[in-house]
């Protein structure tokens, strides 16, 4: 599993560096209905094991506010609502919708956007133009939160 | 006679009236203008142990700083030999109560200063010697020493026409979501104080401890370090020590921290 993430990584990297690597790849597009977005932003298969790595990982960091108890960690915030039986509660849409951009859904929240570069200000050189988390780590992420049905 | 009895008690109970309504009304003033409560200092959110290290001053390790900058006070330097002390005496007397008026306008420079840099300022004025780099462990040090002497004093500056521009620069930084994580400070700080980032309980965000000493840091540190790690944490682009930016928003916090007492120097995790 590792081999193939770190090759796909490998191939993204000399991809980019033979295309020159300017511009902050454009976001995929997706289209939000309801209090949900219905298509996957890729084409290929999720992975909730890869998902579940992610959550607990530096990237996403969705530990500092969300507890889930099933993730094995010891340290987990209170910030944001426990996520254990999130994929009972809310659907695969509707968790891709709160983890691209939760201002959507509630404008007022303290959840920051997964997937959105637009509208933000003052964002570090190292940061600025790309998305907290990419395409793939969003929909490996759903994926997991869909398994969290206790 | 016992008409005017009455009437002393009558005039007793409004007086009794009276102060109480101008008490609810001056804490329904205050609440609408900072938090909803009575501010409650870091330390009431930090540990037992922390707390019993920064209450005691041979395990503060804070107070290494503190001696050091009472040295640098002592200190002869520059044109004449001049040291702090020959100006202002005994810091003991002199200092006590300054931290709680800081950041303020500085009448001769025309500028917002905060303790360092109004040492700063003293340095290249009176002194002539050269100012001391934000976060030198010299300036630390005697930052340290003048907020020291007001360990214990309730915050108090006062807003009015010559900080309120500065002031309300301070508190819409202060509200601005910022960073690739789009946060604001009070996103943190006033809505989810008490709650844990992690392992971590998320403090009211006040300033009187600073410069305080951090376990994470192994030495002493300004707000400016302090609030910088903020920036660093909702990955935002960080403003300079000593900024405009950094000083407004330390306006705005000591403000927001009115009543509480300077602790400096304070112990943080």
């Amino acid at each position: 599993m590792r081999t193939a993430v770190n090759a796909r990584r490998t191939g993204l990297l000399i991809a980019c560096i033979l295309a020159g690597c300017a511009a902050p790849q454009p976001l995929v597009s997706y289209a939000v209905v309801g209090d949900a977005v219905p298509n996957a932003l890729v084409a290929g298969p999720a992975d909730p094991l890869r998902g579940r790595a992610i959550i607990a990982g530096r990237d996403a960091n969705c530990l500092l506010c969300h507890s889930v108890p099933e993730s094995g960690q010891q340290f987990m915030g209170n910030i944001g609502p426990s996520l254990s039986g999130v994929g009972r509660r809310l659907s695969a849409a509707q968790l891709r919708l709160r983890i691209i951009d939760a201002a959507v859904v509630n404008p007022e929240t303290v959840m920051p956007p997964y997937y959105r570069t637009n509208d933000l200000r003052n964002v570090s050189e190292q940061y600025a133009g790309k998305p907290i988390l990419d395409a793939q780590q969003i929909e490996d992420v759903v994926a997991y939160l869909g398994t969290l049905r206790q | 006679m016992p008409d005017r009895k009455l009437s002393s008690a009558l005039r007793y109970s409004l007086q009794v009236l009276v102060t109480l309504c101008l008490i609810a009304f001056g804490t329904v003033a205050m609440s609408a203008e900072s938090a909803a409560h009575a501010p409650r200092s870091g330390i009431d959110y930090a540990s037992d142990d922390i707390r019993a290290m920064q209450a005691d001053d041979f395990s503060n390790p804070g107070m290494l700083w503190v001696s050091r900058g009472e040295m640098l006070w002592n200190k002869p330097g520059g044109v004449g030999g001049k040291s702090c002390a020959t100006c202002h005496q005994q810091a003991l007397q002199t200092m006590r109560g300054v931290a709680t008026r800081y950041p303020r306008m500085d009448k001769l420079v025309g500028r917002l200063v905060n303790l360092e840099g109004r040492i700063n300022t003293c340095r290249e004025q009176h002194q002539a010697v050269p100012a001391l780099t934000y976060e030198s462990e010299d300036l630390l040090a005697l930052t340290a020493y003048v907020a020291y002497q007001s360990r214990g004093l309730p915050m108090a500056i006062m807003i009015d026409d010559a900080n309120r521009t500065r002031f309300e620069s301070g508190r819409q930084t202060y509200i601005r979501r910022q960073g690739q994580m789009n946060l604001a400070c009070n996103h943190c700080h006033d809505r989810n104080a008490g709650r844990r980032l992690l392992a971590e309980v998320i403090s009211e965000g006040h300033s009187n401890a600073y410069p305080a000493y951090r376990l994470e840091w192994q030495g002493l540190g300004s707000l400016h370090r302090r609030v910088r790690a903020c920036y660093f944490g909702v990955r935002a682009e960080r403003p300079d020590f000593g900024s405009d930016e950094l000083l407004d928003l330390e306006l705005y916090l000591a403000r927001r921290a009115t009543g509480l007492p300077v602790e400096t120097p304070g112990v943080r995790r």
